[in-house]
């Protein structure tokens, strides 16, 4: 009951936007339309422009595009911020040295570097990964970083006291504690890969969402626009709940979020 | 009285299972300053005895089993383990700690196994011998749970045959019944008693609770209150086993016992607060 009240809730709020969307840019009032259909464009036009995408399937090949790019560059930046938050976090002097520059690195924007890597990379696909890569890298190796480090000292001196080497004590204790913190920044990082791809491709590139979406700016095509976000919304969306999905099977071991322990 | 403190390393010829000789432990701070946390503890455990050290909170309890696990080494003194000086962690020694300490991403089941995997024996052979003994200790059908989803009572039971199942010549307890109810602790206690009578492990339990240590040991040791903790009291109970915890609170010789003690430690605790309520 709870649940059905939600979802009908949920679904109003669409139903209200969407409906005022259109009133406002098809009704004037007072002989105004409060809303431009040049700037706003209205929701007939953009649902048209989506089914017309699917329907000749173009846009399969976009966003398969952008999805490839925001894999790779997970898996990149998730693989480049594991090892180096590991070796980071077990080698507390190299750490220090590095310091400064990893804080450089991460406050800069990292839009600014989306030219660079155009420049070194070209147009494809790998100037889009190598943006991602750069913001995912941080949030994994910030988190696996913390994950080694804050290991609880107790649950430590349990593991050597049953007579952990060096290496077990990584497998047992080190990893599954810096996972489950990895995990747990699991969809900022999946985020910041689609943000990546879909920023790069806006940049320049001849394929993706975020070329799509910078084509139609290009012609002051608006429902273009709005298509292209809503494509890319849902496309987040879809993303996300597998997301989730992954995370509730990997980490099984951990209390829900406000669940008190019995 | 204190007739422990002053007994040598050696019994009747055969090396004490735990001998702390003059141990002192000093903290360096993070002004500068040294925290001088024990000072010339003296305390031996024979093979096979059951001792119990009771004293004020902070008074250096948990410090002093560190020490005789290895965890950390003494600023003073010295540690033998069966007659050999211990400079590394204790291999002989198994250590139930204070805080949780179960790996929280493991299973009741995986918990149990791991120190059986650590030293080699087949993941099929350690998983079966850790079933066993999570029934041992009535959590039989519990295996698949993780720690959070385990009351603080079963974690201490899954920690209790964590530390067990590698079957160690000595067995370092730390408050482990401190957080549980009164009933729970004395069912964790009678547990305790049972596993320990099978094949009598010498233990080093350390508790708040004076009527625990009396009921559960051969020996109670005191602590004085910090700084510069050292042991004050030593007493031997003097209470036939097998023991029931619940009814041997009955026994007159207990209350003997208890009363006697307790004259001794209610002057430390006040103290133990004074100085911690100063700080
Ligand atoms: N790492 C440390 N640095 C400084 N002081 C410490 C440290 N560990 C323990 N102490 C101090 O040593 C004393 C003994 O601590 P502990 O052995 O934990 O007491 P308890 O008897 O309650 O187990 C306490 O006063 C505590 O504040
Ligand atoms: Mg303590």
């Amino acid at each position: 009951m709870r649940r059905v009240q939600l979802i009908v809730l949920q679904v109003l709020v669409a139903v209200v936007s969407i409906a005022l969307w259109h009133a406002l840019t098809t009704y004037p009032i007072f002989g105004r339309t409060l809303l431009p259909p040049f700037f706003f464009s209205n929701p007939l036009d953009v649902a048209q422009q989506v089914v017309a995408w699917f329907a000749s399937g173009v846009i399969w090949k976009h966003l398969w595009v952008t999805l490839i790019e925001a894999l790779l560059a997970f898996v990149i930046g998730s693989v480049g911020g594991v090892l180096v938050g590991f070796w980071f976090a077990r080698q507390p002097r190299v750490a220090a040295v590095f310091d400064p520059y990893v804080k450089m690195v991460n406050a800069l924007p990292r839009v600014v570097l989306a030219p660079i890597f155009t420049l070194w990379l070209g147009l494809g696909i790998w100037s889009k990964v190598a943006l991602g890569v750069t913001l995912v890298f941080f949030i994994v190796f910030f988190n696996v970083y913390q994950g080694v480090k804050e290991v609880s000292p107790t649950v430590l001196a349990n593991a050597r006291m049953l007579g952990m080497s060096e290496r077990q004590l990584m497998r047992h204790v080190y990893w599954p504690s810096a996972l489950s913190w990895m995990f747990s920044s699991l969809h900022t990082s999946v985020g910041f890969a689609v943000v990546g791809a879909v920023v790069g491709e806006y940049l320049g590139s001849a394929a993706g969402l975020g070329y799509l979406i910078q084509q139609a700016e290009g012609v002051f095509d608006v429902a273009g626009v709005f298509a292209g976000m809503f494509v890319l919304a849902a496309f987040v969306i879809v993303i996300d709940t597998l997301v989730t999905m992954v995370e509730k099977r990997l980490l099984v071991w951990r209390p829900a979020v406000g669940e008190g322990r019995p | 009285m204190a007739e422990g403190a002053t007994a040598t390393a050696r019994n009747n010829g055969q090396a004490m299972a735990v001998a702390l000789t003059g141990v002192g432990v000093a903290f360096r701070l993070a002004g500068g300053g040294v925290y001088t946390a024990v000072e010339r503890a003296t305390l031996n455990v024979a093979d096979g005895e059951f001792v119990a050290i009771v004293g004020p909170t902070g008074c250096g309890k948990s410090t002093l089993l560190n020490i005789a696990a290895g965890l950390m080494p003494p600023s003073a003194g010295g540690v033998d383990i069966f007659g050999t000086s211990l400079a590394a962690l204790n291999r002989q020694a198994g250590y139930l700690f204070q805080a949780d300490a179960l790996f929280p991403w493991k299973t009741a089941l995986e918990n149990v196994a791991i120190g059986l995997e650590t030293a080699g024996t087949p993941q099929a052979e350690a998983r079966a011998r850790a079933q066993s003994w999570l029934t041992r200790v009535g959590l039989g059908s519990f295996g698949d749970r993780y720690p959070h989803m385990l009351s603080g009572g079963q974690r201490k039971r899954v920690g209790l045959a964590q530390v067990l199942i590698r079957d160690p010549k000595i067995l370092l307890m730390d408050e482990p019944f401190g957080p549980l109810d009164a009933q729970t602790r004395q069912i964790m206690g009678n547990l305790l008693l049972d596993l320990w009578n099978a094949d009598r492990k010498a233990v080093l339990f350390v508790t708040h609770d004076l009527e625990e240590a009396i009921a559960l040991s051969d020996r109670v040791v005191i602590m004085s209150a910090g700084p510069a903790a050292r042991v004050i009291g030593d007493w031997r109970v003097p209470l036939a086993r097998p023991r029931d915890i619940s009814e041997v609170r009955l026994d007159p010789a207990f209350h003997e016992l208890h009363r006697e003690i307790w004259h001794m430690l209610k002057a430390e605790v006040i103290k133990g607060y004074a100085q911690t309520e100063g700080v």
